[in-house]
């Protein structure tokens, strides 16, 4: 939870065992190898969860595999009978449109290539910049004297109770107004440099080091950047990557801002063109296998960063709380 | 400067005290300004797109502003017309519903998850399966359902139609919110199971063994040791997904494209509809400083579940 973010991370005085430490935490598990009735019912309900998590996903695969014009013909098949990387190449705009058409396509050019690498300086961007604007701002409330400190965090973080769309509305009039529509400046401007919740995590964490070292590193003279960069920063790094990962998928995930901030073929990233994408195929009969394309090419990359990060993001969870 | 700390100091050298009141000061006196450099990109963020912003929102709200020209300032008019607004009232009620039924039947099923992730000791692994729904954004979520809900393709409406039942539409106006209500819950599952699962990673072992050499069932174990335990983690999380699902906004548009029927038009639609459509940047500026007021309630309700679970099981 958002209030204990700090004995997940930093070693936890509730962690050490204070009762019998000798006995490890696995053998509580009772009777684990037993089978029982009701053991066989939670472990069936576990694997519809998990089935039904996932199906939905290889159903979406499936249809991007399937040829336009066997999408009937195949509709309850669970492997395409004959499968083809078409879609994928229409909608990564890598086939005429002549190619596309013949596929299924309505002929309106579909970029999801430049698409998603727009997505992933968006989301990249925010994520390094913010966590590092938002680490320094955190650093000088936990660590730096000065007066208005804790007004100001409090400033920040009442932040947290303004909801988005409070502040979507003047932030487009805005950047608007600025000439700044359809562009990544634009795109990326209030997102860029702050998240009070990123301020509040990171804070927290900086709270549980210890202070004796810097204390001594400014004893030896060591100046406030010095500790900052060189010390604390280095020795954050877990939390650090933590909060970049989160504010990743927070951003991959973001639609209303791009959606009126920045639709144009320049900018757009992957929710907005999967939006318009299906806003532009007839309503009577939908181009599926080119959405289901599409949208794999959305989930992707998701899909890659559960497999290679999904234990350090479950377990962020752990004291995230999300937002 | 160096005399009074000698005079402290009654036994040591002046040149050692004079070397540490040189230490010292300009450090606490450098502090100042590394703080000012270190808060300015933050600071900057934070003054442009959030403080400035909430005041020009309000201002908005009393104006009549369609982006090509200067605001006009119309006084209370917006919300006069919000007070008459039967579409809004309509959108209000509609999402009202959408996040008791999805916060309810939501809270529900994820403590059921959670509970067994815990007593069957789930791997991170078998976890992060559950997860992958939440981190796909709900545009691509919206299109995969209504691609297994087609009428006449859907795969979903075919297996449902292999053992006897009628299909479902996310056009009928009686199943459209049931629908978006089931698919919102399905994607949140696994995030908000996890959160409730490390809640009960907070609860003692010993308690689950003492229970259990008292003869008691895992359901009465779930009902008398879990779910007092984790209370305040069920307050926060129930307020977190109620705030999530205020704003249930890209399930609508994908769904429905630019014309939803009124059985799932959501408030969070209804601005971007008054805003982006219609141009009415006044208007939706006070329907959303109306939602703004109902959310920062519902946020500080959650910053205050936050600061009773800290009290709990430490």
């Amino acid at each position: 939870m958002i209030s204990t973010p700090v004995p997940d991370l930093a070693p936890s005085k509730k962690s050490a065992p204070t009762g019998s430490p000798a006995r490890p935490r696995r053998s509580i598990a009772r009777g684990a190898r037993r089978v029982t009735p009701g053991k066989a019912v939670a472990w069936t309900v576990v694997g519809l969860l998990v089935l039904v998590s996932v199906f939905p996903f290889y159903w979406m695969v499936r249809t991007a595999f399937t040829p336009a014009a066997e999408l009937i013909g195949d509709s309850s098949r669970l492997v395409p009978s004959n499968p083809t990387w078409i879609n994928f190449a229409r909608v990564l705009g890598l086939t005429s449109m002549e190619e596309s058409v013949a596929a299924g396509g309505t002929g309106a050019t579909l970029d999801f290539l430049r698409y998603t690498a727009n997505t992933l300086f968006y989301a990249g961007s925010i994520a390094i910049v913010q966590t590092l604007a938002c680490a320094m701002a955190a650093y000088s409330f936990a660590r730096l004297r000065f007066r208005g400190n804790s007004a100001l965090f409090g400033l920040f973080l009442s932040g947290l109770l303004i909801p988005g769309i409070f502040t979507l509305l003047p932030n487009f009039a805005l950047i608007r107004s600025l000439g700044w529509l359809n562009t990544f400046q634009g795109l990326i401007a209030p997102a860029i440099l702050v998240s009070p919740f990123a301020i509040f995590f990171l804070r927290q964490f900086f709270l549980s080091l210890p202070k004796e070292v810097e204390e001594a590193a400014a004893i030896d003279g060591v100046g406030v950047f010095g500790r900052f960069f060189r010390m604390t920063l280095p020795m954050s790094r877990g939390p650090v990557a933590t909060m970049m990962l989160i504010t990743v998928v927070g951003v991959w995930k973001e639609f209303m801002w791009p959606l009126v901030a920045a639709n144009s073929d320049g900018t757009r990233v992957l929710t907005v063109a999967l939006q318009r994408f299906q806003a532009q195929s007839p309503n009577t009969s939908p181009d599926w296998t080119g959405l289901m394309a599409a949208s794999t090419v959305t989930v992707i990359p998701v899909f890659i960063l559960l497999v290679l990060l999904g234990r350090q993001l479950v377990q962020s969870l752990n004291f995230s709380g999300g937002k | 400067m160096s005399s009074s700390a000698t005079r402290e100091r009654g036994e040591s050298s002046p040149a050692e005290a004079e070397g540490e009141a040189r230490a010292r000061r300009p450090i606490h006196h450098r502090e100042k300004w590394a703080a000012l450099v270190l808060l300015v990109p933050a600071l900057v963020g934070f003054i442009v797109f959030w403080i400035l912003p909430s005041g020009r929102s309000i201002w908005y709200s009393l104006t009549d502003f369609d982006l090509l020209n200067e605001p006009q300032f119309i006084g209370l008019d917006n919300y006069r017309e919000l007070l008459g607004d039967d579409v809004a009232r309509s959108s209000l009620v509609v999402t009202i519903q959408f996040v008791v039924a999805s916060v309810v039947l939501g809270t529900v099923l994820a403590l059921l998850t959670a509970a067994l992730m815990q007593r069957l000791r789930l791997k991170t692994w078998v976890r992060s399966i559950l997860l992958l729904p939440w981190l796909v954004p709900n545009v691509a979520i919206a299109l995969i359902w209504a691609w297994l809900l087609d009428g006449q393709l859907g795969y979903l409406n075919h297996l449902l139609h292999a053992v006897g039942l009628p299909g479902v539409s996310f056009y009928n106006a009686s199943q459209a919110m049931p629908i978006i209500i089931a698919i919102g819950i399905w994607s949140g599952l696994g995030y908000t199971a996890l959160l409730f699962y490390a809640g009960m990673t907070q609860v003692p072992n010993e308690m689950y063994e003492a229970g259990a050499i008292d003869g008691a069932t895992e359901k009465r174990m779930f009902f008398q040791i879990t779910l007092p335990l984790i209370r305040p983690v069920i307050a926060l999380v129930v307020v977190m997904s109620a705030i999530g699902s205020f704003q249930v906004f890209d399930l609508v548009l994908i769904g429905y494209g630019g014309n939803p029927i009124p059985a799932v038009r959501t408030i969070f639609f209804y601005i971007y509809q008054q805003s982006f459509a219609f141009f009415r940047m006044g208007y939706g500026s006070a329907i959303a400083l109306v939602l703004a007021v109902i959310l920062g309630a519902l946020t500080a309700i959650q910053m205050r579940a936050m600061r009773a679970n800290r009290s709990d099981l430490s």
